[in-house]
């Protein structure tokens, strides 16, 4: 307890380091996945290809990644950037899937509704598809947001700064205390980003908690 | 007017080796739909009658054949545009769930660019026109019941006050009273607005009550007959209409035509309260009790009162008919009545006097030859005189 509160400041900025490594792919590898997502759910024949291909992605083990990655990028080994594309990737694979079964789980009635009414369709994916998609979209995020926290850490590795370095650095000195600072800082990581999706996910989604009255 | 002309829709069912059988949903449809008017599209499923509405709209494109509103043929239209004027209710409602009731109904009106303020003051108007309480108009759907749903579906529908109304089985998810309810305040509503409407239903009852026009399709598409509701019953085509029309087609087609000079009997009544003398004085084996404004409320046997008339010894089973309604109603609350007297009462509920089964029947005989040269809908026959057979089958 005391080696912690002695290293506060330094596990403060590890744990941002590491926030900013599992956040931004979060954001991007959403930004990918919608439209990924809407196609899968437009075109069945897509669906089946594109959801297989990003499934698998998933599979690439991360280590693996973090040093193909350079050669392909034209980045530097100790770039965060690897990081960032890597866990991107993880997320898009993640979430693909979700964004095409939010999409499809809108109600037939409504679609009909909407397509009659003279929505074309990228206005009723904006304005109708994507609305009612979130609390699934928001229940995949928190599984990537997990997974993501749980993943960067294996940066530490290929000597990249985030909260990983407690665990590899408490290994190497047969420091246990040091390894458990790391997974609780991760767990608590883990816990405040799916706080931040759960909160964004009510705001934006009021009438889920409408009942009756 | 919605016309028809020459309408197919045939479907090649996926074969995987190239071929493919074909299935035709709509034969060569000809049909016109006239303004201001409710044409209803009846039939057993397979018929056609859904495929039939969606082409209007373009959500399903004729495989021959050409749609026209108002003499544009739609195929020429924008498909945004051409539907953005033409209102569509449907079975579920398919109410946006994460939309308020109010903007729900601003939905049309939004996309065709109305300012916020003009649309949502337009929208409360019409909430209440579908008898709607305006504090629904913050909620959202999941908190409506499948009723009220039905009615916000309607009010969108209406919302950019389109000229074509189609509407899809829109009462067939709700129980049969609220039903009966939402079906009434529609031809309420219709009465007012005189919008030209295509209804497609499975219910020949809902369409004999709704329709201007009826118009019965058989399995694969193919117009049966079109006629008014009355000349429906009266006349089927075939064996085929004849038995979708269904049973009981004669006394079921005495709900049009009102009831005309009908001359009804005074009927002694007495109150909630009344003493079991004064019901025995009044001498017959069963007594009307009416309440205080003189609504009929029900038979009491009057050997049956022991001390004084409560509710309790009320019968209940007589149904009232209206002086303004059919003879099927004036039959039916004769039939139905204890005394064998059938209550009729006035638009405003008091009681007018009554009438046996036995006077209703020369009525009944006497409208005989007028069938056909007369048609109307249900209880609101003689609110309008409605022109029959202006539409012709191919």
């Amino acid at each position: 307890m005391t080696w912690a509160l002695d290293h506060l400041g330094e596990i403060m900025s590890r744990a941002g380091q590491h926030a900013w490594l599992a956040g931004v792919p979060l954001v991007l590898g959403l930004l990918i996945a919608l439209p990924l997502g809407w196609l899968a759910a437009r075109q069945p024949r897509l669906r089946a290809v594109l959801l297989t291909s990003t499934g698998l992605l998933y599979t690439i083990p991360s280590l693996a990644l973090f040093i193909l990655l350079p050669p392909l990028l034209g980045t530097k080994i100790l770039d965060p950037v690897n990081v960032i594309v890597a866990m991107t990737v993880y997320t898009v694979a993640l979430l693909t899937r979700t964004v095409a079964d939010g999409l499809s789980s809108v109600d037939g009635s409504t679609r009909q509704a909407a397509v009659a009414m003279g929505y074309g369709s990228f206005a009723r994916f904006r304005a109708v598809d994507l609305p009612l998609a979130v609390p699934v979209i928001a229940a995949g995020l928190r599984v990537a947001a997990v997974s993501n926290v749980s993943i960067v850490s294996v940066a530490s590795l290929i000597g990249i700064s985030q909260l990983g370095y407690f665990l590899t650095d408490g290994y190497a000195r047969s420091f246990p205390t040091e390894v458990w600072v790391g997974i609780v800082a991760c767990l608590l990581l883990a816990l405040v980003f799916d706080l931040v999706i759960q909160v964004v996910s009510r705001f934006l989604t009021p009438w889920t908690r409408a009942v009756a009255t | 007017m919605i016309r028809f002309e020459g309408v197919t829709k045939r479907y090649v069912e996926a074969s995987g080796t190239g071929g493919g059988a074909e299935s035709v949903a709509v034969d060569d449809l000809t049909l016109e739909a006239p303004t201001g008017q409710i044409t209803v599209l009846v039939g057993p499923s397979g018929c056609g009658k859904t495929t039939t509405l969606r082409m209007v709209n373009r959500m399903i494109t004729p495989t021959s054949g050409t749609i026209s509103i108002d003499g544009r043929d739609t195929a020429s239209l924008d498909v945004a545009e051409l539907r953005r004027g033409i209102g569509y209710v449907i079975q579920h409602a398919g109410l946006f769930p994460h939309r308020t009731v109010l903007d729900n109904v601003t939905t049309v009106p939004r996309l065709l660019g109305t300012d916020k303020r003009t649309a949502r003051s337009r929208a409360m108007e019409l909430i209440e026109r579908v008898g709607l309480d305006p504090a629904m108009a913050r909620r959202y759907p999941a908190q409506l019941s499948g009723g009220q749903q039905q009615r916000v579906g309607v009010a969108r529908a209406l919302a950019a006050d389109p000229p074509v109304m189609l509407m899809d089985e829109p009462f067939s998810a709700v129980d049969p009273v609220v039903r009966e309810q939402l079906q009434n305040e529609f031809l309420r509503l219709q009465s007012e607005l005189g919008k030209t409407i295509l209804f497609v239903t499975h219910d020949i009852d809902e369409a004999v009550k709704l329709g201007d026009q009826v118009a019965v399709l058989r399995v694969g598409g193919i117009l049966a007959q079109l006629d008014s509701p009355a000349r429906l019953l009266a006349d089927p085509v075939d064996d085929f209409v004849a038995g979708f029309v269904g049973r009981d087609r004669g006394y079921r087609a005495l709900s049009f035509g009102a009831a005309l000079e009908l001359s009804l009997a005074d009927e002694p009544t007495v109150r909630l309260g009344a003493t079991a003398a004064e019901v025995r004085a009044v001498g017959t084996a069963w007594v009307l009790c009416v309440g205080d404004a003189g609504e009929p409320l029900g038979w009491v046997r009057a050997a049956a009162v022991e001390s004084e008339v409560t509710t309790r010894v009320l019968h209940r089973g007589g149904t009232v008919a209206s002086t303004t309604g059919s003879l099927r109603a004036l039959l039916d609350a004769a039939l139905s009545s204890p005394s064998g007297r059938g209550v009729v009462a006035d638009d405003d509920g008091r009681l007018v006097g009554t009438i046996r089964a036995a006077e209703v029947i020369p009525a009944i005989e006497a409208r005989r030859d007028g069938v056909g040269a007369t048609t109307g809908s249900g209880t609101h026959a003689q609110t309008s005189a409605r022109p029959a057979e202006e539409a012709t089958a191919r």
